[in-house]
């Protein structure tokens, strides 16, 4: 069954977010890469790209299927996880642990409009 | 089958000086490339095995028994109709009238073939519902590249460019997306309701926002889950209304053959795939032909050539005024309003359209409209009997394609891979799993018009039979396949570190 995490805020197309400060962490949950199965590649944006609440800023690929990722919240690229590109299945190992992108944020208000892990289950029961 | 002898790769077999054939011994002076520039000349020998020929047939006749098509057994592959390929549809194709005629020889020379040209692109406008075709693409997504094509020159010609936005739904098949990108458009998704049909309001609320940017709507009608768009009418009106054109997906026309037409619908473009409708081969066992048709008001921006009918007046001697009926070779050659010219070689696939022809000929008008009822029928069936062990999303009444989402029980861990791996065992091509993506387990059957109750029947008992073991031993079908020559594959390193040369040593180095 489907891990989920406390004290991160959720998107309904499934990625995560870790706030530390004006950093956060963005990734795919547990949920997401159980339903994905195994991932073979993460295609990343660069360091400094301009990322957007709501629009695209990569995709991953498993066997089964390619889906877009979506970002939960607009900001700049800091940093992307680079262990992914030679092992993307590490998003099939621990999914949390492995963030995909580290963004600046530019507003943080638009955490308010992510669900909480609690509002995040319901929605993945639905 | 000997798999250990023969099965290896054709490299493997390889034995240095083998050979199936003797060369006379001046060949290598009669046949020299000594007048080919030293830059073009090979340094090394080419690395080929060296086989008898006797190793060479037993190796491919080995290959070819592993191979599954549908002359082998059931292969209810969803929105692929895998239909039955006729066997007059092949005599007809090989006779040497057509089979021997050369693209470029004078249209005068070869009116029978051009005739049955004309009569297919006239078949289809009338069971489309549309105007004309053409049937120069040479598969379904060509086809969608072309008719997006189509309707960019439309647009274009009415001073109107700045449409660039083509509205696909979720659920759309993925060649809809790819080929709007490849025609330079941008993709808007438009979201499905729960049911799986488009969200109208969700369509309405964007055709608002960015009415005047749409070129076009494209929509598979049944959808990719076997579901007839109950409102597709109120849609095709707003995207008119819009400005924009309507463009059907031909993949799942075999559920409405005969019934309805797409041009009866609004749809003002749409492509056919011969190779799934029409019962020409489809994947390996041969070409697609993907013909594109248009409405009223649209045949100028089809691509050539085109066959037309022509009516020539003699005035001979002695029978007085004599009317000639014959066709020619329309090439749009320096035409202006036609501005696509041809989007394939010569004329497409022709074997493939007589394929095609001599089955809306042996079906005759009556046949043709039991295609879409009994393929509904046949899925119904099996949908209706599979339900109890089998997820079913989407009630009610399916077209020609069923979905379930995987087994009832999910808590023994099988999925959706492993029945399909598992069928493989009982002698099934599997279906189409893993799409539509609106289901994580989808699994997708399309049984067509052709299969009879029995054999529809046996197919149903397996798949009871693999729910029943998914339960009592789940780790059987965990593991499956078990009776095919290869077992399961490590799909992950497929993907990951595909290996797409040969490159150990031969024999002979």
């Amino acid at each position: 069954m489907a891990k989920f995490e406390e004290g991160l805020r959720y998107s309904e197309s499934h990625e995560y977010i870790r706030v530390k400060g004006e950093f956060g962490y963005i990734g795919i949950s547990d949920y997401a890469q159980h339903a994905l199965g195994n991932v073979v590649y993460v295609d990343m944006p660069d360091v400094d790209d301009e990322v957007t609440a709501g629009e695209e800023f990569g995709a991953v690929e498993s066997v089964k299927a390619a889906s877009d990722l979506i970002s939960p919240v607009s900001g700049t690229v800091v940093e992307v996880n680079e262990a992914l590109e030679d092992q993307p299945e590490l998003l099939n190992e621990d999914a949390f642990a492995n963030w995909i992108i580290k963004v600046q944020l530019s507003d943080p208000s638009e955490l308010d409009n992510l669900m909480d892990v609690e509002a995040y289950k319901a929605h993945c029961e639905e | 089958m000997n798999r250990t002898l023969y099965g290896n790769l054709i490299f493997e077999l390889s034995k240095k000086g083998r050979k199936g054939y003797s060369l006379p011994q001046d060949y290598d002076r009669t046949h020299t490339t000594a007048e080919l520039p030293e830059t073009l000349r090979r340094k090394e020998a080419a690395r080929l095995p060296e086989c008898d020929e006797l190793t060479v047939v037993r190796h491919y006749t080995n290959l070819s028994h592993n191979n599954f098509g549908v002359n082998d057994g059931f292969y209810p592959l969803g929105s692929c109709t895998m239909k039955y390929n006729p066997v007059i549809n092949e005599e007809i194709a090989g006779m040497k009238a057509f089979a021997g005629l050369h693209p470029l020889q004078p249209a005068v020379t070869c009116q029978g073939a051009l005739e049955v040209y004309y009569n297919l692109q006239e078949s289809l406008a009338e069971l489309a519902g549309l105007s004309e075709f053409t049937l120069n693409p040479c598969a379904g997504a060509h086809g969608e590249l072309t008719g997006l094509m189509v309707i960019r020159a439309y647009h274009e010609s009415r001073k109107d460019a700045a449409r660039t936005k083509v509205l696909i739904p979720d659920s759309a098949h993925g060649t809809n997306p790819a080929s709007a990108a490849v025609c330079g458009l941008e993709v808007v998704e438009v979201k499905s309701l729960a049911d799986g049909t488009v969200d109208v309001e969700h369509l309405r609320q964007l055709l608002d926002e960015m009415g005047s940017d749409v070129a076009a709507m494209m929509m598979t009608n049944p959808n990719t889950l076997g579901i007839f768009e109950p409102h597709v009418l109120e849609i095709t009106e707003m995207v008119h209304k819009a400005g924009g054109l309507m463009y059907y997906d031909g993949a799942n026309l075999n559920a409405l053959l005969g019934e309805c037409r797409p041009g009866d619908m609004g749809f003002d473009v749409m492509h056919i795939n011969l190779h799934k409708t029409f019962s020409t081969p489809h994947g390996g066992g041969g070409p697609g032909s993907g013909p594109v048709g248009v409405r009223k008001g649209l045949e100028q921006f089809l691509p050539t050539p085109r066959v037309k009918k022509v009516i020539v007046n003699y005035d001979i001697p002695e029978d007085g005024p004599t009317e000639w009926e014959g066709f020619i070779i329309d090439w749009g050659q320096g035409d202006q309003e036609k501005p696509l010219g041809s989007v394939g070689n010569f004329f497409g696939n022709f074997g493939v359209m007589l394929k095609a022809y001599a089955y809306i000929l042996s079906l005759g008008s009556e046949n043709i409209k039991q295609v879409g009822p009994l393929a509904t029928l046949n899925a119904n069936y099996i949908k209706e009997r599979l339900r109890d062990d089998y997820l079913l999303p989407i009630k009610g009444l399916c077209k020609h394609e069923v979905v379930f989402d995987g087994l009832v029980d999910k808590s023994t861990g099988v999925t959706t891979m492993d029945v399909a791996k598992r069928l493989l065992d009982y002698g099934y091509h599997a279906p189409t799993i893993y799409f539509p993506l609106l289901f994580h387990e989808s699994l997708m059957i399309e049984p067509t018009e052709n299969e009879s109750k029995e054999t529809i029947d046996a197919f149903i008992d397996v798949m009871h039979k693999i729910a029943e073991e998914a339960k009592t031993d789940p780790e059987l079908v965990k593991t499956a396949p078990h009776n095919t020559p290869i077992g399961r594959v490590d799909d992950v390193l497929a993907a990951k570190q595909p290996v797409l040369t040969y490159w150990k040593s031969l024999e002979n180095e």
